[in-house]
């Protein structure tokens, strides 16, 4: 959202995709999609017009979490699931940094689950990209809390038997101000999403569809593949009627309590029956309805779900700071020592 | 006001207040304590309350006690067993009287001694008529209805009323310790500034103790506890957890930092979150995160952002924050946690004290995972040890343990405070080099440590993480040499620390035929039992230790000194067992206890006399 771009400040000089490359080996096995995810933030950088020492990537474990290794940013590779904690404090030590978790779906999801709903509660102003691709890579391919319902896997050879769930509905359930929703197939949207979801004030939360080619190819198939991605992407943009479609024919409109998809053309169906997305609407009501669409029967949702105003927590330690200090009488900690009851022994 | 005849003159007295936990029997001896501090008395408390907030009224388990010691001598210790009793009910009189000495004087609220209460609190029969109070001299004083009789024709409800009684015990005692009201009467007047009727009130029941005490013929002599000769300057009266909290803001402000604190309440160290919480104005930034591990990940995020930065937490939270510290010793950086000991295993004895810590703080993570670790001696040391750890840290690059426990923390005594110009320095390494040369991991040469690079910082980007480092460049590496290499560098950066550090100072002679050994918040109980034999001639000398990793240099040579060693410990012998493996040469004995209950000084001379024989 363009009205919520604070954070932005020159440095003076143009810095490009380059600047962001570290001078560490990329190893991720070949044909992974973390790949496409590292140069669309690479290329997302130079766009935030910031300078490169503000910026701070924090990850947890898992094969997302070597992430910071190759960013040429200030960089912490931490413990599993515990990123956003340690995100937490980097930011409130020093509210000036551009803050970016890296997290995959076991680390933000299971064992970190604490700590990503805890996070997204406070909105502090910190980004999260969460590659999802449904599986345990690092630890050689068991099932994650979003992969399928029957998926057989190292530990489940008999077939998941635990219900999934998804990072946005989790994201809305805990109040969360931002979720956006990506795939790794297209660097462009990547990018762009990265650099809207920076501008955002508060806990940007990206969900990025990501493909593991050795425990769980083609998880994501069809919306990605070229026969299918067209009718099963919608991409939402703010103020646009939902359409989507090889033709550009399909829309979703509310049909009582739920959405469906309807042909423009059809009977009678004409683009003014097709909703408009709003991402700043406060009631997350239809926002979640987005974010649970599927296929076969509906598109996936892909870009700014829901991105809506409210205030940050490191703005708010701030502004009580400031009060706190201007009110105070005791000024530093001679003062306080010698504050209150004291007597002197001659 | 008259003064009965006879006015004993003691050196020391031990006083008990105990009641229901909503009697005001922590505010009643808070206010006597302070009192008797500003009449020049030396003195230590110790408040002893129960896990419930609100146990049922009138039930043992819901008792709530505060113990004080005032002297005209050298006071270590809040004592062993008490001289003087206030009991607000059965339940206060059958909980505690374990804890009076034989004669001691008890004084009853005797409108309480009726059967339901005397039930409740699990006597069979009345004790004030039984017989069974007969080593006592028991003072049956009807406080509850004296206290309503003189609050008559206020405007206060029945039950405001009630609530005044612990102010009309306050009286009596005042009066029997020749004690003067001022104090407290501006306390009640702050306090009530915007009720002025509950002010009028608490002050009314107060007097009338007071004067209900001149007035009645069963109280014994009045008691006088002169001022003790104190050293001079001006004081403070200050608890274990508000220490720690003032010890850490202080280093802060040291060093021009903000301190972060990240915690989850845990009882006994809630109380320096709460501290802590006041004092934004001076820089800190509290956060009560969502678990103990968020707690000490946030904290460690703050500091690899660099401020300074703490978490606080009891046992069972120091489990959960293991491999979180683990990645701090990895990753190099300060932090301090600190672990308020309490009653274990597992949820145990959360408001009760104990040093069973020790072997957690020193091997509780994952491989080799050495930290510094320090232990706080008396309520007041908490803010030299606090700040102490705070400067070891951040001088080290490495994170400290600093260990107090529930006697400590909710102890407290006065305090000759310190300015702000009187402490250390604190030396941050700050990485200033030029970032053609910078490498993340390139040391100190003579501490080890590495330099603190804190992002915003222009050229000196550089990644860090939990995977094992290549020396200099910080770079992920699996080379096995390189892995030996860093796990020694590691220990030795540790291992360094002792030449920055005071060395043992023994109390009593250079050698003898016994060494007592403690550390941590046993310090009062040994130091008084060996002033105590000292006295009556016998060759026993304390070594209490505050430095636990690394020890200081000169600890086998100072131990080696004595016949015997004996180690006394809250616990089943941790630091013993740590003297035995780093000393191998040396034999130690050991004293331990595990009631969730601090050293008596009877039961400590008792031992050490035994080893004398």
């Amino acid at each position: 959202m363009a009205e919520n771009i604070v954070k932005d400040q020159s440095s003076g000089t143009a810095l490009t995709k380059k600047d962001f490359s570290s001078d560490q080996m990329v190893r991720w096995c070949p044909g992974c999609g973390d790949y496409a995810i590292l140069s669309a933030i690479q290329n997302a950088m130079p766009k935030l017009n910031r300078k490169k020492e503000d910026f701070v990537f924090v990850s947890g474990i898992g094969c997302a979490a070597r992430f910071p290794y190759y960013m040429n940013t200030y960089g912490f590779h931490t413990i599993h699931g515990r990123a956003p904690a340690v995100s937490t404090g980097v930011k409130l030590a020093n509210p000036d940094l551009s803050v970016w978790q890296v997290t995959g779906d076991g680390d933000a999801l299971a064992i970190g689950g604490n700590h990503f709903i805890h996070v997204l509660r406070r909105n502090i102003d910190i980004n999260i990209l969460l590659f999802n691709n449904e599986i345990y890579g690092l630890t050689k391919g068991q099932f994650s809390p979003t992969s399928r319902t029957g998926l057989v896997t190292k530990s489940t050879p008999t077939g998941v038997i635990d219900r999934p769930f998804s990072a946005g509905e989790l994201a809305v359930g805990a109040n969360g101000t931002f979720f956006a929703r990506t795939i790794d197939t297209n660097p462009k949207l990547m990018t762009d999403i990265f650099v809207e979801s920076a501008q955002h004030v508060g806990t940007s939360l990206i969900e990025i569809l990501q493909n593991c080619v050795i425990f769980n190819d083609k998880t994501h198939a069809a919306i990605t593949s070229k026969e299918t991605k067209d009718d099963f992407q919608l991409h939402l943009e703010h103020g646009k009627p939902m359409i989507f479609g090889k033709e550009k024919n399909k829309g979703i409109v509310l049909k009582g309590f739920k959405l469906e998809v309807v042909t423009l053309g059809e009977n009678g169906v004409s683009e003014d029956d097709i909703l408009v997305h709003d991402a700043s609407d406060e009631d997350p009501t239809l926002h979640m309805m987005l974010i649970k669409m599927k296929p076969p029967h509906m598109p996936m949702a892909l870009g700014i779900i829901r991105a809506v105003k409210a205030p940050t927590y490191d703005q708010q330690v701030q502004n009580q700071f400031e009060q706190v200090k201007a009110s105070a009488k005791i000024k530093s900690m001679d003062e306080l020592l010698s504050s209150g009851n004291i007597w002197t022994v001659e | 006001m008259s003064k009965k005849n006879g006015t004993v003159e003691l050196d020391k007295v031990v006083i008990r207040f105990a009641g229901d936990s909503g009697d005001g029997m922590q505010l009643t001896g808070s206010q006597f304590t302070f009192t008797s501090a500003l009449l020049g008395n030396d003195l230590a408390t110790f408040p002893d309350f129960p896990a419930e907030i609100r146990a049922p009224q009138g039930t043992v388990e819901g008792v709530s006690g505060f113990q004080v010691q005032i002297g005209k001598i050298d006071i270590f210790t809040p004592g062993d067993q008490a001289d003087v009793l206030v009991a607000m009910n059965p339940a206060a009189l059958k909980s505690n009287i374990k804890w009076i000495k034989k004669g001691g004087n008890i004084i009853v609220d005797s409108d309480y001694f009726e059967s339901r209460n005397i039930q409740k609190a699990g006597f069979e029969s009345n004790p004030l008529e039984d017989g069974s109070m007969d080593d006592f001299n028991v003072i049956e004083a009807p406080i509850t209805s004296l206290t309503k009789t003189a609050l008559e024709g206020t405007e206060l409800d029945n039950k405001s009323i009630v609530r005044c009684k612990n102010m009309f015990a306050l009286g009596i005692m005042y009066w029997l310790f020749d004690r003067s009201m001022d104090q407290t009467i501006s306390f009640l007047d702050a306090k009530f500034k915007k009720k002025p009727v509950l002010a009028e009130a608490n002050k009314k029941a107060l007097h009338a103790g007071y004067n209900y005490a001149i007035t009645i013929e069963a109280l014994p002599s009045a008691y006088n506890v002169p001022a003790a000769v104190i050293e001079k300057g001006t004081y403070r009266h200050i608890s274990g957890n508000q220490a720690t909290a003032w010890g850490l803001m202080a280093a802060a402000e040291k060093i021009n930092k903000k301190l972060f604190y990240g915690s989850y309440p845990i009882t006994p160290a809630s109380d320096i979150l709460h501290e802590l919480s006041k004092y934004r104005n001076l820089g800190v930034i509290p956060l009560q995160a969502e678990d103990e591990i968020a707690a000490v990940c946030s904290a460690i995020g703050a500091s690899y952002a660099g401020q300074l930065a703490a978490t606080a937490s009891s046992g069972p939270g120091i489990a959960l924050k293991g491999e979180a510290i683990g990645l701090a010793i990895m990753a190099e950086l300060p932090l301090v946690v600190i672990d308020v000991q309490r009653g274990g295993p597992s949820t145990g004895l959360p408001t009760k004290t104990e040093q069973a810590d020790f072997n957690i703080a020193m091997f509780g993570r994952n491989s080799e995972a050495p930290c510094i670790v320090i232990a706080a001696s008396t309520p007041a040391n908490c803010f030299d040890f606090a700040f102490e750890s705070a400067r070891l840290s951040i001088e080290h690059m490495t994170p400290v343990m600093f260990l107090t426990d529930g006697y400590l923390a909710n102890g407290s005594e006065p305090w000759k405070f310190p300015k702000m110009a009187d402490l250390p320095e604190i030396k941050v390494p700050e990485a200033k080099m030029n970032p053609e040369s910078f490498e993340p991991y390139l040391r100190d040469n003579e501490k080890l440590s590495r330099y603190w690079a804190t992002p915003g910082t222009k050229g000196l980007e550089h990644r860090i993480g939990g995977l094992e480092k290549q020396d200099l460049t910080g770079n992920v590496s699996y080379d096995p040499a390189n892995h030996e290499n860093m796990v020694k560098l590691r220990a030795e950066k540790v291992d360094r620390v002792a030449n920055y550090i005071p060395e043992l100072e023994v109390i009593g002679e250079k050698s003898g035929d016994i060494l007592l050994v403690g550390w941590g918040g046993t310090y009062g109980a040994l130091l008084t039992a060996t002033r105590e034999l000292q006295a009556k001639g016998k060759k026993v000398a304390l070594a209490h230790f505050n430095y636990l990793n690394p020890l200081p240099k000169n600890t086998e040579q100072v131990l080696g000194n004595y016949d015997k060693v004996l180690v006394c410990e809250l616990n089943m012998g941790q630091f013993a067992n740590y003297l035995r493996s780093t000393f191998p040469s040396l034999e130690f004995h050991q004293y331990n206890k595990v009631q969730g209950l601090p050293f008596t000084v009877t039961e400590l001379k008792e031992t050490i006399i035994n080893y004398l024989k």
